[in-house]
């Protein structure tokens, strides 16, 4: 491997540096570092408006910030612009409430970015959906309008118009959060899958249960802090801070 | 209802200018309003600036006004053209505000999610607007589309003092030649425009049907 394409592997997917953001006087984000390398699988947690789904959504800057550098790639985000949508391109981004479009088809969720983004033909660009609808369960469905489909299996469609991309990072900000509880496995099954397919991945949730089995990173964060992160392992065996102790025996008491 | 009969011509001329003058206002005014709605939700200040004063002055002056600008003012400036023609520039710059408050609602109903979805798969706002937010929102915007354009077509009326012969001044071009049958004049004049109006309203029901799709 030559020294360049050494010191490219070594950079990190994601660098987010000292961070703040405030929504009028409130502070969602206070001096926030994180770091995600390649391929590595970061799960957040923490207590509802610990500032999770802010941090998820400053790395493709759906939200600004007001102080501190972000780094994708190595590149600082751009400001609003060509650039910026060339940026998120790759960064794929999965919702809490899917946001399908709603007046297209299931097919035709997965083709609109890599049709008018990436420029593929609409050939080209249905041949590589239907492998991805099929890849996440839900290639029957390739025809039908996204109200058509249960909620999981329309998280499963927005996972697949993200990776149609062909995202460096996916982000997920509580994917499984409006499932009925038995939709919950096909899509975490499928994140799993990503995962161990070495994707870079930041996941909100509060799912321990994946974070536990997918997660290489757990971190914890409150009143707009990373106040720990850890291994897995490491962080649910013995979280080293109280307010991260209190959330898990509320969380995992039922 | 001899009136009529004898004077079918006639109204029918009127009709026909009513209609055209309706038809050109609406081919103007309708993709001038989603430009004008499209400039207020634009990310660009100065755009947003001119179109949410453009409108917020036009919708609140009566249509009259504008009238008189569009029939004296224009002129005086050195343009050309005949009473419709001035009628249909009034028409427009009036409707056009109205129009882009019909799309804008529309815009404000499709889910902010939308939006986000589309901007982070890497579509750049214009892309956004184009394939996402304007298809849904112009189908949510139908029924307040329509009545501006109801309204459109009653308010032609006013042309009527600028002289254009459209229906109300056919009207009182024959209620002062056969003044024995005012009242007859008056109803089939009113006829007329229930026979434009009230199909344009039918028309909803049928185009939001056929474009309709669930969340
Ligand atoms: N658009 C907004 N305007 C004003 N305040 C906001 C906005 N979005 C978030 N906040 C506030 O910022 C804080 C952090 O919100 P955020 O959504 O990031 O929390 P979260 O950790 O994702 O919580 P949850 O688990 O409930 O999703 C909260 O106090 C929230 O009320
Ligand atoms: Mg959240």
């Amino acid at each position: 491997m030559s020294e360049a394409r050494a010191q490219e592997a070594d950079t990190p997917a994601i660098v987010i540096d000292k961070v703040t953001k405030h929504y009028g006087p409130h502070r969602a984000l206070d001096d926030v570092e994180l770091s995600v390398a390649k391929g590595e699988v970061v799960v957040i947690i923490g207590p509802s408006g610990s500032g999770k789904s802010t941090l998820c959504r400053t790395i493709n800057r759906l939200e600004t910030v007001d102080s501190g550098r972000i780094l994708v790639n190595g590149q600082p985000l751009p400001a609003e612009g060509r650039e910026l949508a060339q940026l998120r391109a790759s960064v794929g981004m999965v919702f809490q409430s899917f946001n399908l479009f709603a007046h297209r088809t299931v097919l035709e969720n997965v083709t609109l970015g890599p049709m008018r983004v990436r420029g593929l033909s609409a050939k080209a660009a249905r041949r590589r959906a239907l492998e991805l609808l099929e890849r996440v369960g839900v290639h029957e469905h390739a025809y039908k309008m996204p109200a058509q489909l249960s909620g999981g299996q329309q998280q499963r469609v927005a996972i697949a118009r993200a990776l149609a991309m062909d995202p460096e990072v996916m982000l997920f900000d509580e994917p499984t959060s409006a499932l009925d509880p038995e939709m919950v496995s096909d899509v975490l099954d499928v994140m799993r899958a990503l995962a161990e397919g070495g994707m870079t991945m930041v996941v909100v949730t509060h799912e321990m249960g994946f974070a536990r089995s997918a997660a290489d990173r757990v971190v914890f964060m409150d009143g707009g802090r990373i106040v720990e992160q850890a291994e897995p392992e490491a962080f649910f065996a013995a979280p080293k801070s109280e307010r991260a102790r209190d959330f898990l025996a509320k969380v995992l008491q039922h | 209802m001899n009136v009529f009969l004898d004077n079918i011509g006639v109204f029918r001329d009127g009709v026909l200018v009513t209609l055209a003058l309706a038809a050109a206002s609406t081919a103007v005014a309708l993709p001038l309003g989603v430009l004008l709605a499209v400039m207020r939700v634009s990310p660009v200040e100065g755009f947003r600036t001119v179109g949410t004063v453009y409108v917020g002055i036009v919708r609140n002056i009566p249509l009259t006004v504008v009238f008189f600008f569009s029939a004296f003012v224009l002129p005086q400036l050195g343009v050309r053209f005949s009473y419709f023609g001035f009628a249909v520039i009034a028409l427009v710059a009036y409707y056009a505000s109205f129009f882009c408050e019909a799309v804008r609602s529309g815009i404000n109903a499709v889910p902010v999610g939308q939006a986000e979805a589309a901007r982070s798969i890497g579509l750049p706002f214009h892309e956004c607007l184009r394939f996402v937010i304007l298809p849904q929102a112009l189908r949510s915007s139908i029924p307040p589309m329509v009545n501006v354009m109801i309204a459109l077509v009653k308010n032609t009326a006013v042309a009527s003092a600028f002289g254009v012969t459209e229906s109300l001044g056919t009207m009182e071009l024959l209620a002062n030649r056969e003044s024995t049958a005012v009242l007859s004049v008056l109803i089939a004049t009113g006829l007329v425009y229930l026979a434009i109006t009230i199909p344009l309203g039918l028309l909803t029901t049928h185009i939001e049907r056929k474009v309709a799709f669930s969340r």
